[in-house]
């Protein structure tokens, strides 16, 4: 597949996820994200690869640990209440030091909540989500064409790492029609390189053992420690973001997906009045850029975080500027999307007559 | 000195810590026999349970992984979906496969994933102490049904073969048991029809083994093997329950 194509943004992840060369899915139907299974279900069948519709998100999440246990690229996809449903198997898999990769788009919640796009799944993708010492990498994309783009990206570190992964977009990004550029050469999975911890039969080798456990005294405070160390190199070298305006900024807004994209229509409306504005956008929520932000705090005075939530990635901006600058807020909980002129009036409201 | 018996290839050299009288034992040793009986070992994929037998992966001499409690047969359907030269079995207790993963094993069955469940009974929780199982039977004793099962309160035991028989999935179910050397004989030939199977790609087979649980029965190894046979295997009638190749299939 090369060149440009108008199309949904589960669309583009799917073709993303086979461009990968991942060429295994299992998942569980669930709103706003449906069209992933439904084209996964054709076009995986159409170049031999598995796809397992499962009896609840539990059973995919668990099917994506022994194909990722195999050595395979796995992925399945959701949406907020399938992904509570995952959080023991991704605990396992963390345990396990398994690669896979996990799509959530995110609906309105908790509970059942509503279908319309939220941000409110962020302690949890940030947080680990499940039991235990872990964090799962987490990749916050803002258009159909970084849904396309990022499963290789997020394959490439969960691997690299032995990692789980995860692609946190609001349903807005999943359900939105944008043109899409095939901007990478489609991996063949057979040019993947064999893992060497992966299960496949014991001839010619030891037998390997795939598990989260140790239950010999001392032994799981070692694994931990150890896993410590990977989630500091992570940390070090992952921290991913884009920035724009912000050299000159009295105030940076801080957003992540759909809201970074309204962000950036408020800062061209503050900028043409004059507020010395700029934006930083999140590209990894976890390893969250807290470097650039730690830089920033010498010299910005003012930090507008929005998100479509109460308030839940405020947290890391308050801990990265060690609130040494004034942060302030504008969030849309409940499936409530803010607009230009909203975030606007909000920026007019911090810097009064600053311009 | 001529060696007459000896440790399977199919097992490691890890010292095994089950209970005395315990069944695990038994079925451990067949399938390690099996694996090197069938030429499979190199090629199997063993998945172990949460349970006693959560250690079945420092048992059994090939790849292992040991998943979240009840989940077996989803992990193999990953593990053989994207590798289906291999063997794959999935070695699952009573709390394991009849309580946490119910769904998982009814929909494993209904898909007739090409795997091997191993399902021991013992119809009691062994590993945190003896508390009542989906298994126990009525007016059993457990830690957590001091005065026996009571039907009214904590309902009825649950069949798995017989249940998994209602489906159209599987190809193969038999209950055996492990409590005489006949039975343990039958069972070896009922996991070796269940590899066969699995080996010419038909699809879903599970044997369930009644097996003594002395330690959470509170019995002795021998007063355990009577009751398996007097009163377990009453309630759960031992035999095939479905068999395609039976059929021609």
């Amino acid at each position: 597949m090369a060149g440009k194509k108008l199309m949904y943004g589960n669309h583009a992840v799917v073709e993303g996820v086979i461009a990968a060369g991942c060429r295994f899915f299992a998942g569980y139907p669930i709103t706003p994200q449906n069209e992933i299974p439904e084209l996964m279900s054709i076009r995986m069948n159409e170049i031999g690869g598995v796809f397992v519709q499962t009896e609840s998100e539990i059973s995919a999440i668990n099917m994506l640990f022994g194909a990722a246990a195999a050595g395979k690229r796995a992925m399945t996809s959701s949406s907020s209440p399938g992904i509570s449903l995952m959080q023991e198997g991704i605990s396992y898999i963390a345990g396990a030091d398994m690669p896979v990769l996990v799509v959530n788009i995110v609906r309105g919640g908790p509970g059942l909540g509503n279908i319309a796009p939220a941000q409110s799944d962020y302690y949890q993708a940030t947080r680990g989500g499940g039991h235990g010492d872990y964090f799962t990498i987490t990749l916050a994309p803002h258009s159909a064409q970084d849904l396309y783009e990022f499963p290789k990206l997020a394959f490439e570190l969960a691997e690299k790492y032995r990692n789980p992964a995860l692609i946190l977009a609001d349903g807005l990004l999943g359900q939105m029609m944008e043109p899409v550029e095939f901007s990478f050469k489609p991996i063949d999975p057979k040019s993947l390189p064999e893992k060497e911890w992966a299960l496949c039969g014991c001839k010619g080798r030891e037998r390997r053992v795939v598990r989260s456990y140790d239950l010999k005294a001392g032994k799981l405070e070692v694994l931990n420690l150890r896993r410590a160390e990977k989630y500091a190199k992570i940390k070090s070298n992952e921290q991913r973001f884009k920035t724009k305006y912000c050299n000159d900024a009295d105030l940076v807004i801080v957003a992540y997906g759909t809201c970074s994209r309204v962000a950036d229509a408020a800062v061209k409306m503050a900028r043409d009045k004059g507020f010395k504005v700029g934006l930083l956008r999140p590209i990894t929520l976890w390893p969250f850029p807290m470097d650039v932000l730690g830089d920033m705090v010498k010299k910005v005075d003012n930090f507008l975080v929005v998100e479509m939530s109460n308030g839940q990635m405020i947290d890391d901006v308050k801990l990265a500027t060690e609130c040494r600058s004034r942060i302030y807020f504008h969030g849309r909980p409940g499936g409530g999307v803010p607009t230009p002129p909203e975030i606007y009036k909000r920026i007019e409201e911090v810097l009064g007559g600053a311009r | 000195m001529k060696m007459i018996f000896g440790r399977p290839a199919g097992l490691t050299e890890t010292l095994q810590r089950y209970c005395p009288g315990c069944g695990h034992g038994i079925v451990h040793r067949i399938i390690g026999e099996l694996l090197v009986k069938l030429d499979i070992r190199e090629r199997t994929i063993g998945i172990a349970p949460v349970g006693c037998s959560v250690f079945a992966d420092e048992y059994f001499n090939c790849d292992m992984i040991q998943p979240p409690h009840g989940r077996g047969p989803a992990i193999a359907t990953g593990l053989k979906r994207t590798r289906p030269e291999c063997i794959v079995f999935s070695y699952q207790g009573d709390g394991d496969l009849a309580a946490m993963g119910t769904a998982e094993i009814i929909h494993a069955a209904a898909r007739s994933e090409n795997i091997t469940v191993i399902f021991i009974n013992n119809a009691i929780f062994g590993m945190t102490g003896g508390q009542m199982a989906p298994t126990t039977l009525p007016g059993m004793k457990s830690t957590t049904s001091v005065k026996g099962r009571d039907i009214g309160k904590q309902g009825y035991p649950i069949k798995v073969c017989e249940m998994l028989a209602s489906l159209d999935g599987p190809y193969y179910l038999e209950r055996c048991a492990v409590d005489t050397p006949r039975n343990v004989i039958r069972t070896e030939k009922a996991l070796k029809t269940a590899f066969a199977h699995q080996i010419s790609n038909k699809g879903f087979s599970m044997v369930e083994i009644l097996s003594m649980c002395p330690t959470g029965w509170g019995q002795t190894p021998v007063q355990a093997k009577k009751w398996l046979g007097e009163v377990m295997a009453e309630y759960y009638p031992l035999g095939v329950f479905r068999d395609l190749s039976k059929e021609g299939k």
